[in-house]
């Protein structure tokens, strides 16, 4: 039976989008807390860790989304939890954003002077004091408007949970092409409010970008 | 975890990812070379051009980057059809990543061109060259050597984003693996198998781009 594409359904697609949003902020939750062993681990003093930490960047950078996903969704049964699409979505998209944001918050900590750490160290202050009450401080204004600029990437990635089966924004939009049979209408209007998603948080990039006026 | 992982059955199957890896392949470097054409057009229009020009290109630059790419296949292989126009998976791909890549590349050649000092131009058309020609000569290739490094992760990026084309039917390396799973029922193991591949292709990449970068820039 094939319906209308009717004011309903962009009712059905606007309540899709709050697994985007749920999905987007687990994922960047996860992806934040490995993100920040990653950033540290690169910038520590002992050279193994900072080779493991680049080599964990190199293999998920690497390696497409898509393929990560499908590998948590087949896996997830290996190391005997439940084969749920939300898991290996969550999984899969924090593993993803971890790469990334470790990158860019190692990248703020390097911009940060060498000779601030030293000044850090002069006082008297260990790695981790350094880190936290001199370096940190610092580093987190030059690293809010990438890591803004981040987040579209990764909101505009949940769609790729659709191909596990995950409901969200996109899995909503197929799904509503199966009973209207209108893909062109129902596409145009999923896209149209990822945009609306996603336009805002770039353009509050930018902005920091110019606030802080530091180049992203 | 007691779990017997098996790996052979997957490399009996090497036909199948040796033609997706080709298929993989083909596609990006297409896209690559027709995205970064979009790309210095769309750029140079936006620096150059008149008014309307520019707040085009903006708003093609704003609607790809701030929208999945998924999404945008969807539209143009499943959504085109409804409007009389018919593609077969692989163009459809095809055109949806070079304009995925075409706006992203925008913005990097943009930054580029913007790179260089207005008083290099301003020499080069004292020196008698034609418009065409200080564009090419005088802006766009020191552009290319500030540009390369961003172009070439894009590039990367673009080449693993290319599995997406994969959900419309695109025989690519990553459709291989869903039909030796669908042969073998080695799910895990096949997608490990994939992302090992996909990974030595990135490397392979990056290596690449950096020979050519120095191999291009190196002495000047």
């Amino acid at each position: 039976m094939i319906r209308e594409f009717t004011l309903i359904d962009v009712f059905y697609l606007v309540a899709a989008i709050r697994w985007t949003l749920v999905l987007s902020v687990a994922a960047f939750a996860g992806g934040g807390a490995i993100g920040l062993v990653v950033a540290i681990m690169r910038v520590s003093a002992f050279a193994p860790l900072r080779w493991l930490a680049a080599a964990y960047v190199q293999l998920v950078q690497g390696t497409p989304l898509l393929c990560i996903l499908f590998v948590f969704f087949f896996g997830l049964s290996i190391f005997g939890l439940p084969v749920q699409a939300w898991i290996a979505a969550t999984l899969a998209l924090s593993i993803y954003a971890s790469a990334f944001l470790g990158e860019i918050w190692r990248g703020a900590l390097q911009s940060i002077p060498k000779t601030q750490w030293e000044a850090g160290g002069a006082l008297g202050l260990g790695f981790a004091e350094q880190l936290r009450y001199v370096i940190v401080p610092q580093a987190v204004r030059v690293s809010i408007p990438p890591t803004v600029g981040f987040l579209v990437q990764l909101v505009k990635n949940t769609s790729l949970a659709a191909t596990i089966g995950f409901i969200e924004l996109a899995r909503e939009g197929q799904l509503t092409t199966a009973s209207t049979f209108q893909p062109f209408t129902v596409y145009c209007t999923v896209a149209f409010l990822y945009f609306l998603l996603c336009f805002p948080l770039t353009q509050l990039s930018r902005a920091l970008e110019r606030k802080y006026n530091v180049v992203g | 975890m007691n779990y017997t992982f098996q790996f052979r059955d997957i490399f009996n199957a090497w036909q199948f990812l040796a033609e997706g890896l080709a298929t993989t392949l083909h596609l990006s470097v297409v896209t690559m070379v027709f995205g970064m054409a979009v790309g210095v057009a769309c750029a140079a229009a936006r620096l150059y051009g008149g008014p309307a020009l520019r707040a085009a290109v903006g708003a093609y630059v704003e609607i790809i980057r701030n929208t999945p790419l998924l999404i945008q296949l969807f539209i143009v292989f499943f959504g085109l059809p409804s409007l009389g126009i018919r593609l077969d998976a692989l163009t459809a791909a095809t055109i949806s990543l070079t304009i995925n890549l075409g706006a992203y590349a925008t913005e990097i050649v943009r930054a580029g061109l913007q790179a260089i000092p207005r008083s290099q131009i301003e020499a080069g058309h004292a020196l008698g060259l034609s418009g065409l020609q200080v564009f090419r000569y005088i802006v766009l290739a020191p552009a290319l050597r500030l540009m390369f490094p961003a172009l070439a992760s894009q590039f990367i990026l673009l080449m693993l984003a290319t599995s997406i084309a994969s959900q419309i039917s695109v025989q690519d390396l990553f459709h291989a693996a869903s039909i030796i799973q669908s042969r073998t029922f080695r799910d895990f193991e096949v997608y490990t198998v994939i992302a090992v591949l996909y990974l030595a292709l990135a490397l392979l990449l990056r290596a690449a781009f950096a020979l050519i970068y120095r191999m291009a820039f190196a002495n000047r």
